[in-house]
């Protein structure tokens, strides 16, 4: 039970990520589940992100010629949060014109509506 | 460094600049750069396997000057090089035997985008072979998804939008539940290459500090892998994906996407958390557990479907299924039977796919059992290939599916209390397999009288023909003269650690 | 004594204290948007906001009814409470598991070892770049970001297989799409086009200073070509389509993109290459400071910033009219 008490960072973006999840997985309306999507991914940048932070340290940007490893925070999360970022990008939008097209054809944007259609389509 | 060591990053690179290159050509040429590439990954990939069966130790090749904690590496040993040769063998045949189904399926300004996305996925199944680094993996593994996710929709259907976003929906709570997995080792490791990974994973067990972390990581590694190819209970975006859209992405999909990401969690079991932490955390029983239930449900749902495709998607099911058994089983022969059915599945569910194409195309386009009756006397070559795919799939000896029964059954015999278990399940799901296969096989061959079809005329491509005769003979090979191939298996495992 | 003015309804005195009360509204009439004429476009604008309407077959009540079945009702409370179950399941799982982790900014944390003491007292010296994160994932971990550009290709043309609608193969579509977007957008409207004529330049120019410093100071490729693709859709916004195209058309934009994804692929390779088989390369890191300095890493984060630029901005356009 050690680090509740200090990991308000991880708390948060725990909690975040199933909020996000469960919407992606549950909600029937379509923009709520790409909603729920970006929750879910900025929940997990935001735990990356507090990975890397150490007391009293700055920005890993070099000033003053000051070459010494326990002056800067840790570079390599903010690293991969910017990749990370980039892909959820690509992956909202990829989702977003799925909504588009999906919306053109059926006319409603419940995917419980969607499935009923389909299946009267099929018979 | 022999000029042979350089073939792997070759071939990724030569399959992502071909992706690249063919977003301003016309659909013709990148139809013939992206064979051509595939060709080459091929040739290369056979030149890197007898090089490194020939040295038998595998190396590492770095990605940039420098070397492993701080920069990005890949590890090319035997094992990776066999299952690279067969992806690209797979995919060079499903795209030859579904050419002429995608020159008229695929409209016509969105066919070089159709091969953009096939060379990167090639691109990406070579990534997850290869890598050495984790975060890597993760980045390919979203190129792999949304490849994908392009592929289930090429034909801009209604039911094709619903079954690109339920298989985009399950893949990305699949990718978020592995990558806060990697978080987590990162924050518990601090590195993110495989290797220094287990050395700090080693000592961190040896303390027996972090322990619940390290179970809750495996637990999230796995299930985030498992939803996205396909395990037990996450597999209802399989028939609806696999079943709608053109045949040689059918092929591609059900061969090669959900396989890419079962490598990809052996090698995390190897090369990161070391097989014997899964043992000991009891993982290898919830696989082996949820791979039986997967083959027999799987089989059950596909004798109850009355399309053939879906049929055929949810005998992909049970097959993936038999793969987490074999995983499940906790030995190292249990591997070796799971990845040679990787392989062979690939083989045969392409084969399957393909022929499929061929017999509907004979029944006005309908693909339920009543029109099907006599297409395989209409058109031959599709329903000799079914039959030998069916055959190939119950376990008929001379074919390949019967050495992967073998193989898992023999591997079960060192397995413990596993056994019994796994010798009833497997005689189960090959009763069941015989029940829907046979059953397709001889509706097939039922004469039915000439005027109940219209006219239809069978689209004699020969390049279509040469594939499906490519991939029987294929499967008989496999089955006839599998020993060099399991024993690359066996020897590449050795020094896949 | 105050004089009392004949002429006091259109004093000014007047005029204020109406518009303080609510009364009057000093520019009404001049700066709404009119909607176009209804004449103009007739029955083809019925198809994408009518037809719904139309044709729906009242999905939407059916549901409803079938809703309240009983052993439907049941199913989706089953089916609620599992979901909450689920949730409530794995938030209790991560959490107990973040109460193992090393505490938030712990300098002795597992991850702050030699890795990143290497990358933070190297960096400058090995890679040239002031900023070491942009020196970490453009030279460290080169592959990651490759990967990374190829996501956001991949994804530009998945979306493009959706939503681009040709004038060869479906004219009728692409006539649709034309008189929808011209409909639906503002036309010359004074107020977007004098901020744009302001704001566009300093947004351009502000972007490529971001990218062009990705190794001085913070930014990089991406948040530069994000901002410039964000100038573009504003000038796009503002000025539509016929001016836009001059230089921002379909060919450009392909143009730019693979030539930057294949600069990237292939001065990487020769990176890669000489890396892994010890040769020299001809690369080297330069002065520390100068803009023209840390190897390759300007050159790439121009390319990232071209493609992420070109990829913001077509999918705008292939949302708002489907086509670039």
């Amino acid at each position: 039970m050690g680090s509740f008490a200090t990991n308000y960072e991880e708390i948060a973006a725990v909690l975040l990520f199933v909020i996000g999840m469960s919407n992606l997985v549950f909600q029937p309306n379509l923009l709520k589940k790409i909603i729920g999507l970006d929750i879910m991914d900025a929940a997990v940048y935001l735990f990356l992100a507090a990975k890397g932070y150490i007391e009293g340290r700055t920005a890993p940007i070099v000033v003053d010629g000051i070459l010494d490893a326990s002056h800067y925070i840790n570079p390599v999360p903010a690293g991969l949060v910017l990749t990370g970022i980039v892909v959820s990008v690509s992956v909202s939008a990829l989702m977003m014109a799925l909504t588009v097209c999906l919306y053109r054809e059926y006319h409603t944007l419940n995917i419980d509506e969607i499935m009923m259609k389909l299946r009267k389509e099929e018979d | 460094m022999a000029f042979v060591q350089n073939f792997p990053f070759f071939c990724i690179i030569l399959s992502m600049f071909s992706a690249i290159i063919s977003f301003v050509m016309n659909g013709r040429i990148a139809k013939y750069i992206h064979v051509a590439m595939v060709t080459a990954v091929l040739i290369l990939s056979l030149a890197t396997l007898s090089f490194v069966a020939g040295t038998g130790e595998s190396y590492t090749f770095m990605m940039g000057h420098f070397p492993a904690p701080w920069g990005n590496e890949i590890r090319i040993g035997e094992l990776e090089a066999l299952m690279a040769v067969f992806f690209s063998l797979i995919m060079m045949l499903s795209v030859f035997g579904g050419m002429a189904h995608i020159d008229r399926e695929v409209q016509d300004s969105k066919k070089n985008l159709f091969y953009i996305l096939l060379d990167l996925l090639m691109a990406s199944l070579l990534a997850l072979i290869y890598t050495n680094d984790l975060f890597t993996a993760y980045v390919f593994i979203e190129i792999n998804t949304i490849a994908a996710c392009g592929l289930i929709m090429i034909k801009k259907q209604g039911r094709t939008y619903v079954s690109a976003l339920r298989y985009m929906i399950m893949s990305l709570v699949g990718s978020g539940l592995f990558l806060i997995g990697l978080t987590l080792l990162y924050s518990i490791t601090g590195h993110l290459l495989m290797s220094p990974a287990k050395e700090a994973l080693d000592q961190i067990i040896a303390v027996h500090s972090y322990q619940v972390p390290l179970m809750v990581i495996i637990i999230l590694v796995t299930v985030g892998l498992g939803i996205k190819s396909g395990l037990y209970p996450f597999h209802t975006w399989i028939p609806d994906a696999y079943g709608y859209t053109t045949p040689s992405a059918s092929a591609i999909l059900s061969s090669l996407v959900s396989k890419g990401y079962i490598f990809l969690l052996i090698k995390i079991f190897y090369r990161v958390l070391g097989f014997d932490s899964i043992i000991s955390s009891h993982m290898v029983n919830i696989l082996f557990a949820f791979g039986v239930i997967g083959m027999i449900m799987g089989s059950v749902a596909a004798i109850k479907e009355r399309n053939i495709r879906r049929m055929t998607a949810y005998s992909s099911v049970a097959q993936i299924g038999y793969i987490y058994m074999g995983l499940g089983l906790g030995t190292t022969a249990g591997v070796v039977a799971a990845v040679f059915h990787i392989i062979s599945h690939g083989v045969m569910k392409s084969l399957l796919f393909l022929s499929i194409s061929g017999l509907t195309e004979v029944s006005d386009g309908r693909s339920d059992y009543l029109s099907l009756r006599g297409a395989g006397l209409r058109n031959r070559i599709a329903g000799a290939a079914f039959t030998v795919g069916s055959l190939s799939m119950i376990g008929m000896p001379l074919l390949t599916g019967f050495i992967s029964k073998y193989l898992f059954a023999s591997a079960a015999t060192t397995a413990g209390n596993k056994m019994i278990t796994a010798w009833v399940v497997l005689a189960i799901s090959t009763v069941l397999n015989t029940m829907y296969f046979m059953r397709t096989v001889l509706t097939l061959y039922r004469p039915v009288s000439a005027e109940v079809h219209k006219e239809y005329t069978l689209e004699k491509s020969k390049i279509e023909r040469a594939a499906i005769i490519g991939l029987i003979l294929l499967n008989i090979g496999l089955g006839v003269a599998s020993q060099p191939v399991i024993k690359a298996i066996e020897a590449g495992l050795a020094m896949f650690g | 004594m105050s004089k009392k003015n004949p002429n006091y309804q259109n004093s000014f005195a007047d005029k204020f204290t109406r518009w303080v009360k609510g009364d009057y509204d000093p520019i009404e009439g001049q700066m709404e948007m009119n909607a176009p004429d209804k004449e103009v476009f007739g029955d083809e604008r019925i198809r994408y906001v009518h037809l719904h309407i139309v044709k729906s077959n009242n999905y939407s009540e059916r549901m409803f009814e079938e809703g309240l079945a009983k052993n439907v009702r049941r199913f989706t409370g089953l089916y609620k409470i599992f979901g909450v179950i689920v949730s409530v399941f794995i938030a209790c799982l991560l959490l107990w598991t973040v109460s193992f982790l090393p505490e938030f900014g712990d300098p002795n944390a597992p991850e702050n070892n030699e890795v990143a003491a290497r990358y933070i007292e190297q960096g400058l010296n090995e890679t040239g770049a002031v900023n070491i994160v942009t020196g970490m994932i453009l030279d460290y971990r080169a592959f990651d970001t490759f990967g990374e550009s190829c996501v956001l290709f991949v994804a530009s043309c998945c979306v493009l297989i959706l939503l681009r609608v040709d004038k060869d193969e479906d004219p009728e579509s692409r006539a649709i799409e034309d008189m929808n977007d011209r409909h639906y957008e503002p036309r010359n409207d004074t107020i977007l086009q004098k901020v744009a004529d302001f704001l566009v330049p300093l947004m351009i120019i502000f972007g490529i200073y971001v990218v062009l410093n990705g190794h001085i100071s913070p930014g990089g490729g991406f948040s530069g070509g994000a901002i410039i693709g964000s100038g573009l859709i504003l000038y796009l916004t503002a000025y539509g389509f016929e001016k836009t195209q001059r230089f921002m058309n379909e060919k450009v934009v392909k143009a730019l993109t693979v030539g930057a994804l294949t600069f990237y692929c292939f001065a990487k390779s020769y990176s890669f290459y000489t890396g892994a088989n010890h040769l020299h390369s001809i690369i080297t890191p330069g002065t520390p400071g100068n803009i023209l300095s840390a190897g390759l890493i300007v050159y790439l984060n121009i390319c990232v910033g071209i493609v992420v630029a070109c990829t913001m901005y077509s999918f705008y356009t292939l949302f708002r009219k489907g086509g670039i």
